[in-house]
């Protein structure tokens, strides 16, 4: 889960990691109060899950609260990449004397963390990375040793930062490292990490991933679940506790079980789909490897329930489960939809027991449901039903 | 022959009396997997009983090995206690050890990997979240259905667990010397390298199958692998090239970040390596078919 830089200074500050106090705040109105408790100049930031906001127009300079009002207000509403900013950060100005750039993530390729640090920050590290890629220092971390004072002198040394702040820099390093092992991130970044006139070493920007998967030691993180930005679609199927993500325009609702083989139906049925009106996947829904008719009847709600959806391809591969089991799931599930399901499905079955499976939909009948044979014969007949629905 | 699994490989399981360890011990057992023992500290020295036959438990990996010769263990424990459960199997010095666990938190997997590498990698770790191995006629170690194909002469390697059994239905016809789910986490033990340098030396494979999805740049690696090392011809498959960028699709690792590790830069690096890869699983499964003899 991706948090808002908001979110991350927080979670900086309970870590010990030096940052600028603010406020965040939904209106404009909150804005200029929040701006006057501070005082003086101030800085209002969109808070957005994505990068690239000051050039969006998303971070504002204001010199009185009047003005952070203003900015404010010109900032609430904006669309910074397709992400509507809904609340800002109004914070202290600081005044920079230098901008560094720091991160710790994950490191797929050796199995391990790296740290990355450079004394050239506030731009795009994809930037810096490309252009001048040796002033940006990469230090691997082992996982069971991390980060202490030693080997964060070490990567401040790679990265160049100046000796004045080698040190406090050094600190800063460690406790973001305990942020990053603490609260089960995989990217802790500050971008920029700047150097004050008075060589204080302050967070002035924060992005953290967390790891869903740690959410069990961590209760703290089901409270940064932001549930307005979220889709309604998707919310729904969470609430299911379904695999569920929407995507745009789309026409083929997908349900399969297993998220290799349902990513695999996606691309199948874009692939399909060129041949008949450039019809899309319209969603990726993986039910797991039991597919129970339960599971498959609120697949099959959400799915229905998605308005861009025109027709659905069910593929489901029997392996742990068998296809009779998944077949009967299909037909009680539309059983329970009953008149709710209004759109034809295009079921594909293959694996173990599958001629039984077959038999269970062919005796069922359904006048919505056609079986095709093959993953392919069957995506592109969801195309063609999609475009001849959308006709 | 086959790969890192044979019929004499004596096999484990941590967390056998758990549910999933009790159903798909029954399936090893039926698959033909010389299953010898089981691992709960809480029930040592208790048997149970799998489909009629009676399964020694042990207190702890090393006594398991110590009285059976194990030298797999597959490991079913939940994500709280997967860390640990590898950690043993490490440090007792087993050969494989095959982590089926879904959800385990990526600094648990970082920890065990950095263990295990600072252990002089003596044992291999084939996932987290992942559907285990399978020489078929032979052993399986994990969860992947032993009726969808018998033995043969393709060697299959894939991050996904269905596409992995839909691949090996596909070539049902031919047969597989060795199918391996290696997972899609960000952080897995054995990679398609290690299971491409494997097949190259096995002589019984005769073709190889590679599956891989969008994330992280293993399939671009394993294309430089390829060209460098495998003489025997390999089929590609590339899963998520309609995945948005930025959305995370089930499997932690399946998550594009710019340009590197979509599917199309993976598509164009294995072909460039001389990988022929299919549209879709079908046609790949096409293109594998009519490589083999």
């Amino acid at each position: 889960m991706d948090l808002y830089e908001y979110q991350a200074k927080d979670l900086f500050a309970a870590h010990g990691v030096p940052v600028l106090p603010g406020r965040t705040v939904d209106t404009a109105s909150d804005a200029e109060t929040a701006a006057g408790e501070i005082g003086g100049a101030v800085v209002v930031k969109a808070q957005v899950k994505t990068g690239g906001r000051g050039k969006a127009g998303g971070v504002k300079l204001a010199k009185d609260p009047a003005e952070a009002q203003e900015k404010a207000q010109a900032i609430l509403g904006l669309d910074i990449k397709g992400h509507v900013v809904h609340r800002v950060l109004v914070t202290e100005a600081s005044d920079i004397a230098e901008e560094y750039y720091f991160s710790f993530l994950l490191d797929r390729s050796n199995r391990t963390f790296l740290a990355m640090c450079s004394a050239e920050g506030g731009m795009e590290i994809e930037e810096l990375a490309v252009e001048r890629p040796e002033a940006l220092a990469r230090v691997p971390i082992d996982a069971i040793t991390g980060v202490d004072k030693a080997k964060a002198q070490e990567i401040v040394a790679k990265g160049n930062l100046p000796a004045e702040v080698a040190d406090e820099a050094a600190d800063v390093i460690v406790k973001l490292w305990d942020t990053f092992v603490g609260e089960d991130a995989t990217l802790v970044e500050v971008n920029p990490l700047v150097r004050d006139p008075q060589d204080r070493v302050i967070a002035l920007d924060g992005k953290v991933t967390l790891d869903e998967n740690a959410d069990f030691r961590h209760e703290a993180h089901a409270a940064l679940v932001d549930e307005r930005t979220e889709n309604p679609l998707e919310a729904k199927a969470k609430a299911k506790g379904l695999n569920y993500v929407k995507l745009d325009d789309g026409q083929v609702g997908i349900i399969g079980n297993g998220a290799g083989l349902v990513m695999s139906t996606l691309d199948v049925v874009a692939y399909a789909g060129e041949a008949h009106g450039g019809m899309k996947p319209a969603n990726f829904l993986d039910i797991g490897g039991g597919a129970s008719a339960e599971v498959m009847a609120a697949g099959l709600d959400v799915i229905l329930g998605d308005d861009d959806v025109r027709s659905v391809f069910v593929n489901v591969f029997g392996g742990i489960t068998a296809c009779d089991a998944v077949a009967n799931g299909i037909v009680e599930a539309l059983k329970i939809l009953g008149d709710d399901a209004t759109k034809p499905l295009v079921v594909r079955l293959d694996g173990n027991n599958v001629e039984e499976g077959r038999r269970i939909l062919a005796e069922a009948n359904h006048p919505l449901v056609t079986v095709v044979g093959t993953m392919d014969d069957a995506a592109a007949k969801a195309a063609e039903l999609a475009a001849k629905a959308g006709a | 022959m086959s790969i890192f699994l044979n019929e004499n490989s004596k096999v484990i399981v941590q967390g056998l009396t758990g549910s999933e360890g009790m159903k798909h011990g029954r399936k090893m057992l039926a698959a033909g997997t010389q299953l010898v023992g089981g691992v709960n500290a809480r029930k040592a020295g208790t048997q149970v009983d799998v489909d009629g036959t009676s399964v020694n438990v042990y207190g702890g990996v090393e006594e398991a090995m110590k009285e059976t010769g194990a030298d797999v263990s597959v490991i079913f424990v939940p994500p709280k206690f997967a860390k640990d459960a590898v950690v043993e199997a490490v440090d007792a010095g087993i050969g494989l050890a095959v982590v089926i666990t879904e959800g385990i938190p990526v600094h648990d997997s970082a920890w065990f990997w950095a263990h295990a590498t600072a252990n002089g990698n003596r044992t291999r770790i084939i996932g987290p979240n992942c559907p285990g191995i399978i020489s078929p006629g032979k052993s399986l170690a994990g969860i992947i259905p032993a009726n969808i194909s018998g033995p043969g002469k393709m060697g299959l390697v894939s991050k996904s667990g269905t596409l992995t059994y839909q691949m090996m239905y596909e070539l049902r016809d031919i047969g597989f010397s060795t199918g391996i789910g290696i997972g899609g986490d960000p952080i897995i033990g054995t990679t398609h390298i290690d299971a491409l340098e494997a097949f190259q030396n096995d002589p019984e494979t005769e073709a190889i199958v590679m599956i891989g999805e969008i994330g992280g740049d293993a399939e671009e690696r394993a294309a430089d692998y390829i060209k460098a090392n495998v003489t025997k011809p390999v089929v590609g498959y590339v899963a998520g090239f309609t995945a948005p960028e930025g959305t995370t699709m089930g499997h932690a690792g399946a998550i594009v970040s710019g340009s590197a590790g979509t599917a199309q830069a993976k598509k164009e690096a294995l072909e460039a390596a001389g990988v022929k890869v299919g549209k879709t699983p079908t046609e790949t499964a096409d293109l594998a078919r009519s490589l083999v003899s």
